[in-house]
């Protein structure tokens, strides 16, 4: 075979026809362009999502009180009053656990500078921070001692901030929670908005007794944060907290729930699972319409150009050498499809990226795979009409009219 | 003639089988073409004369009978072998000119080098399209393409074509029949041209006043020749365009 005077036939024959070519390599351009391109966004959307999900903390297992039952009546979870420090103190007992924290939650008006907002307030513990993987902007976290002291300290977002002091340093600053004096000793690094649309600045962090005996006068929990040795001993941290909570609360009936971030995750990587086998199927249909298409064309050529194949037989082309030449053509064809494909479809994410906001970002396996999958799909579907064309008859294709 | 014949055809049979009825096109044809002939194929449609030419072009293949191309037994040749005794055998010439279009006359004359079975450089192949077309009158003419040339440039281009792999024999399938009679004379000067330079022409045609410019004329009928004979008072192309120049210029004149 003439390998290299084939590859010059076929790309002579392409540039012969540049409309038919370009409108040929039409179909795989946009088959493989929208694959590239949807692949290209539900990953970066999916990556964002795993991003969020793990800075919500990792080895992270939250617990949970239990459901309040009067009457026949349930109430849903931490409806309940089951959870106690105690629970919690023994908690950071375990062998599994690395550090707890104590929650209490609670929305409160607060005041400040002449201005108000309604925000969340959480009682916490100092390890806070290190468990959700949150970090202090500028001052420092409360201390064992405010924890013990109930100290009027209080940790604030940047939206509270931005609400109560526009414009000014907030450290050292005063606030009101009902009418009690809390100083202002550190500020959240910004964090935005979580998985479920919550803005995690709007938030005021006090040490939870100072929550529990000064703001309200609680003596139960609504949960206690707890984060593992490692991302192994999650599951001996739940079973621990699970076997020391049910001796200590000595219920018939669990009246807690143990939760980790790992149940969270799997099932964000299971629906992202899902939408890329999804996408798997959209791509394997628009690469067989984009074949079909290819053959199509190179079959209406073949006709077309019978006496080409005629002449070029009767100057001395094997079948072989026409074979090749055709196939070398539909090749050309899907692989310069593919690739415009690729390159298309990666603009149109960044395209949607800077316009939309939305995270892109296209995994260099599904290049490799439009491009080998296109070109697979340009030897498929030239082969039948190549063949065929080698087959004709030098004599038959002359007098074709 | 001392030397051994370019073409040596010894009881050559071709039977169709189409149908119900086997068509005999050609019925034991014996033939032999010496080195430097001119020779013009003829006879009326249905006589043969196409399904022969087909055979010596090594375009198809005899039923009965052997076929010596240059000495090497043709009728037993598989397809590929075939393609190559046409690549470097033999240059075709057809009636309809068989150019491929959107392609330039150099492209199309380097065009039976790509199927060589050795690889001949890029080089090699422009220089030597060039000087076919130059030998045809064209070189001024290797970017233009089919439908920038005129009919005659483009039957020279054909004959380029079929020159640029030194063929031993040159085979015109009715060259002239898409071409006026003036265009047709400048073309068979062409071919005149090329045979005084030593190269074997076998040239089909059914115009009795373009035989008149080979040498020698075979008549065939139903599959039989009829008639084998050297041509007597020959035409010279060159002669008879300035008459025919002169004559246009005098009613030119006359007007």
């Amino acid at each position: 075979m003439r390998i290299f005077a084939s590859l010059k036939i076929a790309g002579r024959a392409l540039r012969r026809n540049k409309m038919r070519s370009l409108l040929t390599m039409l179909g795989i351009i946009i088959g493989v362009g929208a694959v590239i391109g949807s692949v290209s966004l539900t990953t970066g959307a999916t990556k964002q999502v795993e991003d969020q999900v793990a800075s919500l903390g990792e080895n992270v297992v939250t617990v949970f009180s239990g459901n309040f039952t009067q009457g026949g009546m349930r109430g849903g979870w931490g409806s309940a009053p089951t959870l106690t420090v105690d629970d919690a103190k023994a908690i950071a007992q375990l062998p599994h656990v690395l550090a707890v924290s104590p929650e209490v939650r609670d929305r409160e008006q607060i005041l400040a500078n002449g201005l108000n907002w309604n925000t969340q307030v959480l009682g916490e513990s100092p390890d806070y921070p290190q468990i959700v993987n949150r970090s202090i902007a500028s001052g420092s976290m409360f201390s064992d001692q405010d924890v013990r002291s109930l100290a009027k300290s209080a940790i604030v977002g940047k939206t509270v901030v931005d609400q109560l002091f526009p414009g000014e340093d907030p450290l050292g600053q005063t606030l009101r929670i009902r009418n009690i004096p809390f100083q202002i000793v550190g500020v959240l690094t910004p964090k935005g908005f979580n998985l479920f649309g919550q803005d995690q600045d709007d938030i005021v962090i006090v040490p939870y007794t100072s929550h529990m005996h000064r703001i309200t006068t609680r003596t139960f929990l609504n949960d206690i944060l707890v984060e593992a040795s490692s991302d192994k001993a999650i599951i001996q941290a739940q079973n621990e907290i699970t076997d020391l909570l049910t001796a200590r609360h000595r219920s018939k009936e669990p009246d807690f729930t143990v939760r980790n971030q790992a149940d969270l995750m799997q099932r964000v990587s299971e629906s992202s699972r899902t939408m890329g086998f999804l996408l798997a199927g959209v791509a394997a249909v628009s690469l067989i319409v984009g074949g079909i298409g290819i053959m199509n064309i190179m079959l209406v050529s073949v006709t077309e150009r019978t006496r080409e194949i005629g002449i070029r037989m009767a100057v001395g082309a094997r079948g072989t050498d026409i074979l090749v030449q055709f196939l070398i053509e539909a090749v050309t064809l899907s692989a310069i499809g593919g690739s415009m494909g690729i390159a298309g479809g990666m603009i149109f994410s960044w395209l949607v990226a800077s316009l939309q906001d939305w995270p892109t970002v296209t995994p260099s396996v599904w290049i490799v795979i439009a491009f080998i999958s296109s070109t697979v799909v340009g030897v498929i579907s030239g082969f039948y009409p190549a063949w065929k064309a080698s087959k004709l008859d030098p004599i038959d294709a002359l007098r074709y009219e | 003639m001392q030397t051994n014949p370019v073409i040596k055809l010894a009881e050559i049979h071709k039977v169709y089988h189409t149908g119900e009825v086997d068509v005999h096109a050609v019925r034991g044809i014996t033939l032999e073409i010496f080195p430097g002939e001119f020779v013009a194929l003829m006879g009326a449609s249905g006589s043969g004369k196409s399904t022969l030419m087909n055979m010596i072009g090594a375009l198809d293949r005899p039923s009965n009978g052997n076929y010596l191309l240059d000495g090497i037994d043709v009728s037993t040749l598989d397809r590929d072998a075939l393609a190559d005794i046409r690549n470097e055998k033999i240059g075709f010439v057809f009636q309809g000119f068989n150019l491929l279009s959107r392609t330039s006359a150099l492209e199309n004359t380097e065009m039976p080098m790509l199927y060589h079975r050795h690889r001949i450089p890029a080089h090699e192949q422009k220089e030597r399209a060039l000087r076919a077309l130059e030998l045809v009158g064209l070189g001024s003419r290797a970017d233009h393409h089919p439908n920038q040339l005129s009919g005659g440039q483009q039957q020279r281009v054909a004959i380029a074509r079929a020159l640029v792999n030194q063929p031993s024999l040159l085979l015109a399938d009715e060259p002239t029949g898409n071409l006026d009679s003036q265009t047709s004379i400048e073309i068979m000067g062409v071919f005149q041209k090329l045979n005084d330079q030593g190269i074997t022409i076998v040239m089909v045609t059914h115009e009795l006043d373009i035989a008149r410019y080979t040498r020698r004329n075979v008549i065939l009928r139903d599959g039989n020749i009829v008639s084998d004979t050297m041509v007597a008072g020959r035409l010279n192309a060159e002669n008879e365009l300035r008459q025919l120049r002169a004559a246009q210029q005098a009613v030119k004149l006359a007007l």
